[in-house]
Order: C-alpha cells, then structure tokens, then sequence
C-alpha cells in the first residue's frame, strides 16, 4: 500500500479505540451520521479511500441510525462498502438493494460430522472427485434438480421447508438455519418471469466466483463449551458450503434496481452514487423490492440446503459401509448479504429498522430469541470462512454486537488483491501445487479461478476475525482447517 | 481524464468487481464495446464461433438505465439461452428527453465446455461509477461488473 494512500486514510479517520475508527460526519457533504470502521492498525493499512468515501456514502441516506458501519472485512464494493452495515428507520428510512448486494442471501453453512482427519484423509481424493462431480459448479453452471414454476414459488416462500418436505434434509435442519431457512413476508408475485427462468435450472448449484464446498477439520478449539454445545470437537472432519441465490437473486436486484432508480427520483432521494438507489421504507416500491428480496433469500436457503443434502449422500456412499452413522448435522447457516426487520435499542429505545448487511454475518447473543434452542444460551454461531487453503472460524455471537453493530459481525477475509491483478501476478497450476504440498486438494473447472481466489488476494482471516473477538462483538469458538476446496 | 480511443475497451483497477471503459467512435459503438468487455470478463470472445444470433429491442427511461438494461440483457441471454456471445451489433440507439431504444444483434454459439474456457462469472451489471461521456474523437462508457 502506497504512503500517499495510507496518510490520507489517517487524515480523514479518528481513532475510537484499537479497534474503533470513525470517519467524521463532515467528511462528505449531506451524511446524516458518522460512519465506523471496525478494523485494527494492521488491517486498517490495507483499507483504500474509495472504501471510506462509500462508507460516507451509505451515512447520506434517509433515515440512517447511529452510524454507517463497515465490519473489519470492509473493503470496495459498488453502492455499500463490501462489510457494510446499516440501519434505517421502519418509517423515516430507506430500503435499498445496494445494501444487500446482486447475491441476495449469499451464505455459509457448517456441517459436522463423526468422523475423524485419520478416517477421510487416505480417501480425500476420492471424496472430492466425488462431491465435484455430485455438485455442478462453475459459470453458468445448472443442476439436475428442475423446478417448475409451482415448486418454485413454493420454494420463494417456504425456503428450507419445501427442501425438507421433499427429501432434501432432516427437520432438524430447519432451526439451524438463520430465520429457520424462511423468512417470512415473501411475495413472489414480485418476481419476474426472467428470475423466474434463471432460478428454475439453477437449484442445488455452487455457481462461480468466491463461492466453495470445502472438506475441514477442527484443528483448534477456543470455547469447550460453545463448541460442545455446536457438536464441534478437535481433529473432526466438517464441510462448509459457500454461495447464494445464483441467476434468480441476480435478477431480482437487477430488476428492482432498474425501479428503485426511478423511485429514487420521484422521492427526490438524493443519491451520492446511483447504486445506493433506494426509496422510502414504506413505500410500495420498497415493499416490493423487499417481497422479492425474501424469495431470493429462501431460494438461496434453499440452494445451499440441497447442496448439503447431495454431499451428505457422497459422505454415506464413501464412508458409510464403514463407520455407520455420519452424523453429518447441520451446525447453523448464515446469511451475509440481506436485509431484515429487526428490533434494536437505539438511544435508550427499542426502535424496528431494516438491517442491511452487505458481506456482513448476523451475530446474535446468547438469550435472544432468534437463536435456535440448542444455542440459545451460547449465542448464534457466527461462521466466517477463510479464503481458499487458510483457516475458517466458528464464532458465537456476544452482547456486545448488539450495542456497537446491530447485532453483526464480519463474513469473511476480505479482498485485496483484484481478480485481474491475481490472474496477472498468480498462476492457477503453481497455487494448486503449493496447496498440494500443504495437504490441501483443490478441484476447480478453471485454472485461472484458482489464482483470483488464492491465499494471497485475501486479508489474512485470523486477524479480521481477532477484531470482532477483540470488541466482543463475536467471540471465537473453533477454528477448521481446509483440506480440499471444490471451486466453480 | 485520460482516454485510449486507439483501444476498443479497457479494464480499470477494481478490488472485488471488473470495471472498465469502453470507446466508440459513435455511441452505438461504445455500447458495442461495452459489452465486448463484459463479455470478455467471462470468457474469450475471440474462441466464439458467431453461427448463429439473437436480436435484442430494449427501450429504457435515460442513456444510464439503457446502459444498465444492456449489460443486464446480455447476462440474461447468456444465461437461459445456454449461449456465449462473440459478436455485438448495435443497429439503431436513440438517445432522448422522452426515452431512449437501442436495438442490437448478437452472434454467438451454443455453450460448448470443451472448446469455451470460461473465466470469472459477471454476475450482474451495476450502476457503480457509471460514466456515458462525449469525449474528443467520440463516445467513453464506464461501467463496474459485479463479479
């Protein structure tokens, strides 16, 4: 990072605390809040103006609360910030598709398991073979699973229950998702009939990009109880699925973008960057922005559940014969790119907002309702992968989330290095090998997809993840090591 | 600003996204070569084989939505056709106070994974940035890809 960058984003910052940054409400002209950088020293040498002045962006929308946060992930986005963060006001805010992003309801799932590094490794080759081949990835990529357009709205309103009704799943999968894989308020009469094709081939498909299945195992416990309480325990083998709502969630932004635009206008929304494209809360261009929104996020629950469900077939099929029961349990699966209706205090009150998390994970503490029973004196798990051969973390979601980030925390590593610098600098074949040689398997339909998503485009994991432990937003409960990665 | 009307298009520094500018002699021809660049984000237009062709009418409120509605067809076609596009054709684009209409043609083939080596995924077009300038010698567009 050059001098020149890293003074300037001094100049406009004022420190907070270690961990705590604030970018002054007179940085930009119109921002009705300051904004906050959850990031430390180290991270924040890596941050870039663009991302500030994006942040301060967000803080100019009507009906802001407190603050226009980024998580310590945060890094250039379009509209929002990557790791941005924001509330607005039930009735004097705004709702926008830019604080969600084009992968509505992009994710991660955790799954457990009984078995052990010693039981999968000498079949590790076989088993990745297997999932690469039971899993359809890459661009464009469609499943063997079609929906016609009764399932599928079936699917836009009941999410994870449609799944579990038709054999994709057990029951108990459903309270170990995040709103129990279904939120609710979907109206898929707001969906086009171009989603409505893009999403019918595409259920049960990892897609492209960052996205990822990867076999781990828990090399490091932090929290006993909290990881018995998640059914996670040192040298176990879990998987973790990566993605989102595919071509069904692009369009659907895409499409209510196009309106938001023009709704932007007729509310006279001022509008730093046109991708903030919003309208007021209650009006019926963002309820129907928010209808479609939901059925985007449900079909997205609903990707990743069948996903889990295709690879749990490939564990039973390699392993089964031998070790029994699996045990393969859903331990929790978390949204990071939507927006949601939640109550917060705010100034001393209990207020309704719409939360928009754009590459940001919902960290709720332990006692509140939404986390499931099993977890509901530990907190919600708070899954943040790595990027692709380094550690990803199980967290649980603390109190203090709920005082400094609408009860969020970061999703993942975060970018630093762009995919066209990556593909210029890194070679696929050459990352492959070096993770070869760390035990690390990758299996992707491209080369050049290996370069944009190595190790070194990415912040290190470990220190975004001991900013949110740091505050006690999120407090680290396991750590997972990867040992193979099926890219799209 | 600095502007390379020698190139068809050219990619600009982005952490997480594809950004990029395209040039025209005309603005039918920038929205040509904005797409070639979107499209070259995915895949290698040049390996497409342009056999056959879909025809695109698409009528928008301003030059930005147009752009956005371009960008988001092409992603669209892409998709639910099973097609990879090499070849773009602007036919006729009106620009106005009362809306503008683009009408365009794009050759291509049928997705075919032993001969198309695809890249990184754009998932949608955005408004991030968005730039339609009259520059010296023509037209610059500026676009950010969410990849």
């Amino acid at each position: 990072m050059s001098e020149e960058n890293e003074s300037s984003v001094y100049d406009v910052l004022t420190k907070v605390n270690d961990n705590t940054w604030e970018v002054p409400g007179n940085f930009k002209p119109g921002m009705n809040v300051p904004g906050r950088i959850f990031v430390s020293k180290p991270l924040l040498d890596l941050l870039d103006n663009e991302t500030l002045v994006q942040v301060a962006n967000v803080a100019s929308l009507p009906g802001i609360q407190q603050y226009s946060m980024a998580m310590p992930d945060a890094h250039l986005g379009y509209g929002f910030s990557i790791g941005g963060v924001a509330a607005f006001d039930k009735d004097d805010g705004v709702i926008s598709p830019g604080g969600v992003g084009f992968d509505i309801n992009c994710g991660v799932r955790l799954i457990r398991s009984d078995l052990t590094e010693d039981d999968v490794r000498p079949k590790l080759p076989e088993l990745l073979d297997a999932l690469f081949e039971a899993i359809p990835s890459g661009v464009g990529s469609k499943s063997r699973l079609r929906v016609n357009d009764t399932e599928l709205d079936d699917i836009f309103v009941h999410g994870v229950q449609w799944a579990v009704k038709n054999g994709y799943g057990v029951k108990n999968d459903l309270a170990h998702c995040e709103s129990n894989g279904m939120m609710r308020g979907a109206d898929p009469s707001k969906v086009s009939v171009k989603a409505r094709k893009r999403g019918r081939p595409q259920i049960g498909t990892l897609g492209s990009g960052n996205h990822f299945l990867e076999v781990q195992y828990v090399d490091k416990i932090y929290d006993e109880e909290a990881a018995e309480a998640f059914g996670l325990k040192e040298g176990q083998i879990t998987f973790m699925i990566h993605c989102g709502s595919r071509g069904a969630g692009h369009q659907i932004c895409t499409d209510h973008l196009q309106k938001l635009t023009q709704a932007s206008k007729k509310y006279k929304i001022p509008l730093p960057d046109k991708q903030l494209a919003c309208a007021p809360a209650s009006s019926e261009e963002a309820q129907d922005y928010f209808k479609a929104m939901i059925c985007a996020a449900n079909y997205a629950w609903v990707n990743r559940q069948v996903i889990m469900h295709w690879s749990r077939e490939v564990f039973d099929d390699i392993f089964k014969e031998e070790h029994g029961d699996l045990g393969l349990d859903l331990v929790y699966d978390v949204a990071h790119n939507v927006a949601k209706l939640e109550k917060h205090i705010i100034d001393g009150e209990e207020k309704k907002v719409y939360v928009h998390r754009k590459g940001a994970t919902r960290a709720f503490p332990a006692g509140h309702p939404e986390v499931p029973d099993d977890y509901r004196d530990i907190g919600q798990p708070v899954i943040i992968p790595g990027s692709m051969g380094t550690a990803s973390y199980v967290l649980k979601g603390c109190p203090a989330a709920m005082e400094l980030t609408f009860g969020s925390a970061c999703h993942g590593a975060g970018r630093v290095m762009s995919r066209k610098s990556a593909k210029q600098e890194l070679r696929g074949e050459e990352i492959q090998k070096e993770l070869r040689s760390q035990g690390i398997i990758v299996r992707a339909t491209q080369p050049s997809l290996i370069a944009e998503e190595a190790p070194e485009v990415y912040k290190s994991s470990s220190e975004v993840v001991d900013v949110v432990h740091n505050l006690g937003i999120a407090t680290k409960v396991a750590r997972v090591l990867p040992m193979g990665v099926v890219k799209g | 600003m600095p502007s390379d009307m020698n190139k068809d298009f050219e990619y600009l520094e982005h952490t997480a996204d594809a950004k990029f500018r395209a040039y025209g002699k005309s603005l039918g021809e920038a929205f040509e070569n904005a797409a070639l660049a979107m499209l070259n984000v995915m895949v290698e237009t040049d390996s497409i084989n342009n056999s056959s062709s879909v025809d695109v009418e698409l009528s928008s409120p301003d030059a930005d939505a147009l752009l956005f509605d371009w960008l988001s067809e092409i992603l669209f076609l892409f998709e639910v056709e099973e097609m990879v596009f090499g070849g773009v054709k602007v036919n006729e684009l009106e620009i106005s106070d009362e809306g503008c209409t683009l009408s365009a043609t794009l050759s291509g083939e049928a997705i075919d994974l032993s001969v198309h080596v695809f890249d990184t995924e754009v998932k949608a077009a955005t408004y991030n940035d968005m730039k339609i300038e009259q520059v010296d010698d023509g037209w610059m567009i500026q676009a950010t890809v969410d990849t």
